[in-house]
């Protein structure tokens, strides 16, 4: 009971956290059909920025101005280089969003160095939040499911009750109509672009400490959010949401399962002879590779997603 | 125009001048980005803080020491380009310490370079590698280590956990690669024969330098009801797996290898009081410290890095004794020379077995405590605990047999 209620918080806390970094990538993806390659370079830089100014500012600051600078970044990078790709076709773009990706991670490298920064979580979150049986809940554990929670809402009520969240759910699923009724939808992906690249830095904010700032982390988390948005269906933030929370679940939980081939053929009455070392691998093993192969599963059985608005 | 060839003539001669010494140049191959970055900087400002001392007081048969970096990213491919930019810039020393699958790489690579190349022979010095199997069943004249291997390492801590009558659960946890496999295999044998009472609650490889949320295997710990962990974890894996555990206040015994530095006090801080334990050939509390004031210099030296490898100094002191005592830089005579070698390092006398090229050198068990200004003089990485010995394991206690049967040239 303890190892499943540990678990599922920690498998929460995860999968909140991807939901922030795939909300704005699944944005930006079934908007301007750009699959933003250079997404988790932006989660990065929130994360450097974070850094920066904290040992000038403190923490309370970082986490409002690195978001706001990244976004602000985002929608240059929008405006003055994404557009002008956008002439050249979807490939023009794919590479362009490639080719940041790389430029971001050596520049990174140039400004703060190959190794890791000493980013780290401010002294008034390092305690413990509650107990859990035996188990203690970190207080920035929790703090990390109130900003992610914070800013789903926050993310729910802009789309549905504003104006320009009308014209954004509109533009998701009809972008061709919503311009042939004459709004402004370059506009509209340039808010887009910066709104999902600063929503991308606020997690870079908050994961950068509680993992570790290197210039590695843009590649290990970029991989994963790209399954999020497939898994999730494309424009719905709905389906990023599940697809988030179930890939952080099953990340968690499936470490916790000691399970392999071995035994389900012990369960069928076949006995598996122990060299085999595949014959071994355990579900803990396996840990990493199951969000890629729920990817992979749900290409084949149910393209759109699990909650995706169109086929294409 | 004319001035700038007189400048650029006068840079040339300035350059020659420095380099009237004809060098030693030892191509440095380890992580310089990615995740073990941190781990492969300290190492190399450790190598030159000593070529330093050692260039200061003369060098190595009158020559000096240069250390040339090579970034390996932590993978053996890379490794190999990196050692054929080495051949190439006709470099004839290499030492790395980051990862055994790189060091099974890159001994490979020497014998066979050797072999065609006997008169460019290249020399490795392995100084933290530490799968057993380079001194047993893959060893080879080319190669010498620098530091205990990790069967020996497993040992000593099994020595102390036999006495250890608290200990009743044991989770084993390690990266999955060569050394996390290493050691978990060796610590099942060997407490199977020490401790048969103790039971192994739990197994796990997790990818090496890729999970950054150890939570879920530190819940895993806990629902399994370990009293101790053993771990080979080494740079950010250790400083994280050590931090959830600190996070979900788990109360389990941690027996490591490395927890001494590189980050590791810092991540777990008081809450590792009494909980840790390293086992180094030495830490900054030893008696007696000889590398104390070394140790001191390099700290101030070097903001934010803390001097942690003594058998890096004890490699290059023995390295500069062997070409003294040679009267050569020829990696053959060198090898030669420092086969066998006896020497009186900083931790007490060490000695270069000739069987397996294996140094056997004293050995130290500590725990994370508080400074009481006695037993645990200094901190450790501004935490306000460093290291207390627990156990102190001679040279010859140290030592296991080897099954190695050397080819010489």
């Amino acid at each position: 009971m303890e190892f499943f209620l540990i678990s599922l918080l920690n498998g929460v806390t995860y999968g909140l956290l991807l939901f922030m970094l795939s909300s704005g990538l699944t944005l930006i993806f079934s908007m301007m059909g750009v699959l933003n390659f250079a997404h988790a370079s932006f989660y990065m830089l929130g994360a450097y920025f974070a850094y920066q100014i904290s040992t000038y500012l403190g923490f309370g600051a970082a986490l409002l101005v690195a978001p706001l600078v990244v976004g602000a970044l985002g929608a240059v990078v929008e405006r003055y280089g994404l557009r002008k790709a956008h002439r050249f076709g979807h490939v023009a773009e794919l590479l362009f969003t490639f080719g940041l990706a790389f430029l971001v991670e050596e520049i990174v490298h140039l400004v703060w160095g190959k190794s890791s920064v000493d980013y780290k979580i401010p002294e008034y979150f390092d305690g413990t939040l509650f107990t859990l049986f035996s188990t203690s809940f970190p207080i920035y554990k929790g703090f990390m499911m109130l900003v992610s929670v914070g800013m789903l809402v926050a993310l729910y009520l802009l789309l549905t009750r504003t104006r320009i969240g009308l014209i954004i759910q509109a533009a998701l699923s009809k972008p061709d109509m919503v311009q042939a009724l004459g709004h402004d939808v370059p506009k509209i992906f340039m808010l887009v672009f910066g709104g999902g690249t600063a929503l991308a830095g606020l997690a870079g904010v908050i994961g950068g400490n509680a993992f570790i700032t290197e210039p590695g982390m843009a590649a290990a988390v970029g991989s994963i959010v790209f399954v999020v948005v497939v898994v999730g269906g494309m424009g719905s933030l709905a389906g990023a949401f599940v697809a988030s929370l179930l890939i952080g679940c099953i990340q968690t939980f499936s470490v916790g399962i000691t399970f392999s081939v071995t035994d389900l053929a012990a369960l069928f009455g076949v006995r598996l002879e122990d060299s085999s070392a595949v014959a071994r691998l355990t579900v803990t093993q396996l840990a990493p590779v199951l969000p890629y192969l729920l990817m992979v599963a749900i290409l084949i059985f149910r393209p759109r997603g699990l909650m995706g608005a169109r086929e294409s | 125009m004319t001035h700038r060839i007189r400048s650029t003539v006068a840079v040339g001669a300035l350059l020659l001048a420095g380099s009237a010494f004809a060098q030693v140049k030892i191509a440095y191959i380890d992580p310089l980005s990615g995740p073990f970055a941190n781990v492969g900087e300290a190492g190399l400002k450790g190598f030159r803080e000593i070529a330093d001392t050692i260039n200061a007081k003369g060098g190595a048969n009158g020559q000096k020491i240069e250390f040339v970096p090579f970034d390996n990213k932590g993978s053996p491919q890379e490794s190999l380009i990196n050692f054929k930019a080495v051949t190439d810039q006709g470099i004839r020393f290499i030492t790395q310490g980051n990862g055994s699958g790189v060091a099974h790489a890159l001994v490979d690579a020497v014998n066979k370079w050797n072999a065609r190349n006997p008169d460019k022979t290249v020399l490795y010095l392995n100084y933290a590698a530490v799968d057993p199997t380079l001194t047993n069943d893959k060893c080879s004249f080319w190669h010498f280590r620098f530091d205990a291997n990790s069967d020996m390492k497993m040992e000593a801590i099994t020595n102390f956990m036999e006495k250890d009558k608290s200990i009743k659960k044991v989770f084993i946890i390690g990266q999955d690669y060569a050394h996390g496999h290493q050691v978990a295999k060796a610590a099942k044998a060997m407490l199977a024969k020490k401790r048969p009472d103790v039971q192994i609650v739990g197994e796990d490889l997790h990818p090496i330098g890729r999970t950054k949320d150890f939570a879920p295997y530190i819940a895993k710990i806990k629902a399994a009801g370990a009293d101790t962990v053993i771990t080979g974890n080494w740079g950010n894996d250790l400083s994280l797996l050590i931090k959830a555990a600190k996070d979900a206040g788990l109360k389990a015994k941690f027996h490591t290898y490395y927890a001494g530095g590189l980050g590791t006090p810092a991540a777990m801080g008081p809450a590792g009081e009494g909980l840790v334990l390293q086992l180094t050939e030495w830490h900054m509390n030893v008696q007696p410290n000889k590398a104390e004031a070394f140790a001191t210099a390099f700290n101030k030296k070097y903001p934010g890095v803390e001097f942690y490898y003594l058998r890096v100094n004890t490699m290059m002191l023995m390295l500069a004794e062997a070409m003294n005592k040679a009267k050569s830089t020829d990696p053959k005579q060198v090898a030669l020379t420092l086969e066998d070698m006896r020497f009186e390092a900083d931790n007490g006398e060490v000695w270069m077995r000739k069987s397996d090229h294996q140094m056997i050198q004293p050995l130290y068990i500590s725990i994370f405590s508080k400074v009481d200004g006695k037993a645990v003089k200094h901190e450790v990485e501004h935490t306000g605990h460093g290291f207390k010995t627990l156990a102190s394991i001679t040279a010859r206690d140290s030592q296991l047999p080897t099954t190695c049967i050397m080819e010489r040239p």
